[in-house]
């Protein structure tokens, strides 16, 4: 089956700072992909190498098979969602969603009849002849989904479309968006910084770090098995254990990640048996609602555990031990 | 709150405020008042008589006609020259970074600070040295040196406000390169050019000192007011000109003041 959106060694340099760095990427047709990475480490300039606002340096991208270099993005079916919505101000929201077909030249009753539908399809009906600047932040990014959408494009690209959002907002349209992804069958690439949200979102997640991809997977091989201490570390922040540390527990030299709900955390005066525990002292905790985060401090090493709420927790400064399941300590790939 | 303007002025304030207002206007009400003055020679006050026959003789001198559409043409022109380059100028500094950007910037704006006579004195010998004779389009090109500014001043004001991502937007639908220009860059830009249009038309329509170095034979209609004010005939035909020339362009000004006054919700709302 060719890939929606193939990358080979696809490289994009501004100068000496290799925003893009070779690389090769296959997303499948029909999926949600998530495009996870801090700011600065290349998944935007990648979103932007597939909509034609960039062309690689080097290497080779290709769109459902055609080969993409050289084409702009007016020839391209592929469709953005930009993180600002960029919505045209001296339009309405009709022409606003209307506009891909407009400059196609779809005569107005019909341009206008598929823009209705598409705002319906975000659910803003009715909304056609408001001006942008009199719709609230969500409501504006329906509208530039709705815009994007109602080309039928075969790969439809999101900028950090939540980004702007207030939480509760963003929750809903997290939902939004991905059964409008199931309903619709159109390829997404979504492009954020915030891991729950890939996490939560997308059936498979690229994670990127100064241009390169650390680890493609589903949410769960990120999450549970992270090949890099940097996925480790960047994905739900794990603890990363040092390969000594792991040496003690495995028996073998690598790094290791632990998950900061994997741990437990009891009181050092119940006695738990030597060398099963790591004795450890509060550094702090930090309430987060259904949860309560611990600052631990192991000898040097600080690590963090999530407990539930309504465990009772020892004071701050106290001496505790953790302890562990064996199978909860994921061994990286990365060389120690 | 002390700004809402619920709270009166001091009294003394209001006062500064009226002469303030009376020093820049009652001059121009005099222009007005010579219009109507009986006395051709010279202005006296109290006009000693009132009489409307200067629109008659103004009418029917073919001096002022020439010299009105003189510089309605070369005002135009200029202007028209001023809107092309100043805008594609203005997008493609405002629009991607080169090397030397800001130099471009600074001499593009460089001829409207320079003293008018430096301007008037190095075109003239510009055009002598390159052995070009006086004419319209000299006047033209003198004009347009500070016309360009006053609509690139405009336009990089308002590009710099629009979102940059609206463009690729435009692409991004399916526009190319003409269809983003026409769609949606002309209608974001539309008034600042037009705001910038009309003053550099009336720069370059009341402008003296370039013109008297870069005009040959033709007089443009400020040169033909001081000529005519050294000359004691018929004095009050300038101010009929004068008045009327006033008249009709506070009419497009005052339409460009209300096409802009709300032009805040045209760019920048998007964000």
């Amino acid at each position: 089956m060719t890939s929606a959106v193939s990358f080979q060694k696809a490289s994009r340099h501004f100068g000496s700072v290799r925003a893009v760095d070779a690389v090769d990427l296959d997303i499948v047709p029909g999926e949600f992909f998530a495009m996870l990475g801090p700011s600065g480490s290349g998944k935007t300039t990648c979103l932007r190498l597939i909509a034609g606002f960039e062309q690689p340096t080097s290497g080779s991208i290709s769109i459902f098979g055609e080969r993409a270099e050289g084409v702009p993005p007016y020839r391209r079916n592929v469709n953005t969602v930009f993180q600002d919505y960029a919505l045209f101000p001296h339009l309405n929201v009709l022409d606003n969603v209307a506009y891909g077909l407009m400059v196609k030249g779809v005569g107005k009753a019909q341009r206008h009849k598929a823009a209705e539908e598409a705002l319906s399809l975000v659910r803003l009906p009715g909304y056609g002849a408001r001006r942008p600047g009199q719709l609230s932040g969500g409501q504006r990014q329906r509208v530039a989904l709705a815009r994007a959408l109602v080309n039928q494009p075969k790969v439809l690209l999101l900028d950090e479309p939540l980004g702007a959002l207030d939480l509760k907002l963003r929750e809903n349209m997290q939902e939004e968006l991905k059964s409008l992804q199931k309903a619709l069958g159109i390829t997404f690439v979504f492009v954020t910084h915030d891991q729950g949200e890939a996490l939560s979102m997308a059936d498979r997640v690229a994670v990127f770090n100064d241009g390169k991809i650390m680890q493609v997977g589903t949410p769960e091989d990120i999450y549970q098995r992270p090949k890099t201490r940097f996925v480790a570390d960047f994905v739900g922040s794990s603890n990363v254990l040092p390969p000594d540390f792991v040496q003690r527990y495995s028996g073998q030299h690598r790094w290791g990640s632990l998950r900061p709900e994997s741990i437990r955390v009891g009181r050092a005066a119940k006695g738990v048996a030597s060398g099963e525990g790591v004795s450890a002292r509060l550094v702090s905790t930090n309430y987060l609602g259904a949860t309560t985060k611990l600052a631990l401090d192991a000898d040097g090493l600080r690590l963090h555990a999530i407990v539930p709420a309504g465990t009772a927790l020892p004071t701050e400064g106290e001496a505790v031990v953790l302890t562990f399941n064996r199978e909860h300590l994921h061994l990286m790939d990365e060389p120690a | 709150m002390r700004s809402d303007g619920s709270q009166s002025a001091p009294i003394g304030l209001k006062i500064a405020a009226a002469c303030g207002l009376l020093f820049l206007h009652l001059p121009i009400l005099l222009i007005f008042v010579y219009a109507f003055t009986t006395e051709e020679k010279s202005f006296v006050w109290p006009p000693p008589g009132l009489t409307t026959q200067w629109f008659a003789v103004t009418w029917n001198r073919p001096d002022v006609w020439q010299a009105l559409s003189l510089s309605v043409r070369v005002a135009a022109i200029s202007t028209a020259i001023a809107l092309i380059l100043g805008t594609l100028c203005s997008a493609a500094v405002s629009r991607t970074r080169f090397f030397g950007r800001e130099t471009i910037s600074l001499l593009v704006i460089l001829p409207i600070a320079l003293p008018g006579i430096i301007t008037g004195i190095a075109l003239r010998s510009a055009f002598s040295l390159a052995d070009i004779p006086f004419s319209f389009w000299t006047i033209v090109l003198g004009h347009a040196t500070f016309c360009v500014v006053v609509v690139y001043n405009n336009a990089v004001a308002r590009f710099r406000r629009t979102s940059g991502s609206m463009i690729e937007a435009s692409m991004d639908l399916g526009a190319d390169g003409f269809q983003t220009f026409r769609h949606v860059v002309l209608p974001n830009i539309a008034t600042a050019l037009l705001a910038g249009g009309m003053l550099a038309f009336a720069l370059s329509f009341d402008e003296v000192i370039v013109t008297t170095f870069t005009a040959g034979q033709q007089q443009t209609l400020p040169i033909w007011m001081l000529e005519e004010l050294i000359r004691p005939r018929q004095r009050p035909v300038t101010n009929v000109v004068a008045m009327v020339v006033m008249l009709v362009t506070l009419l497009p000004i005052l339409a460009a003041y209300y096409l802009t006054r709300d032009g805040d919700q045209i760019a920048g709302s998007g964000k």
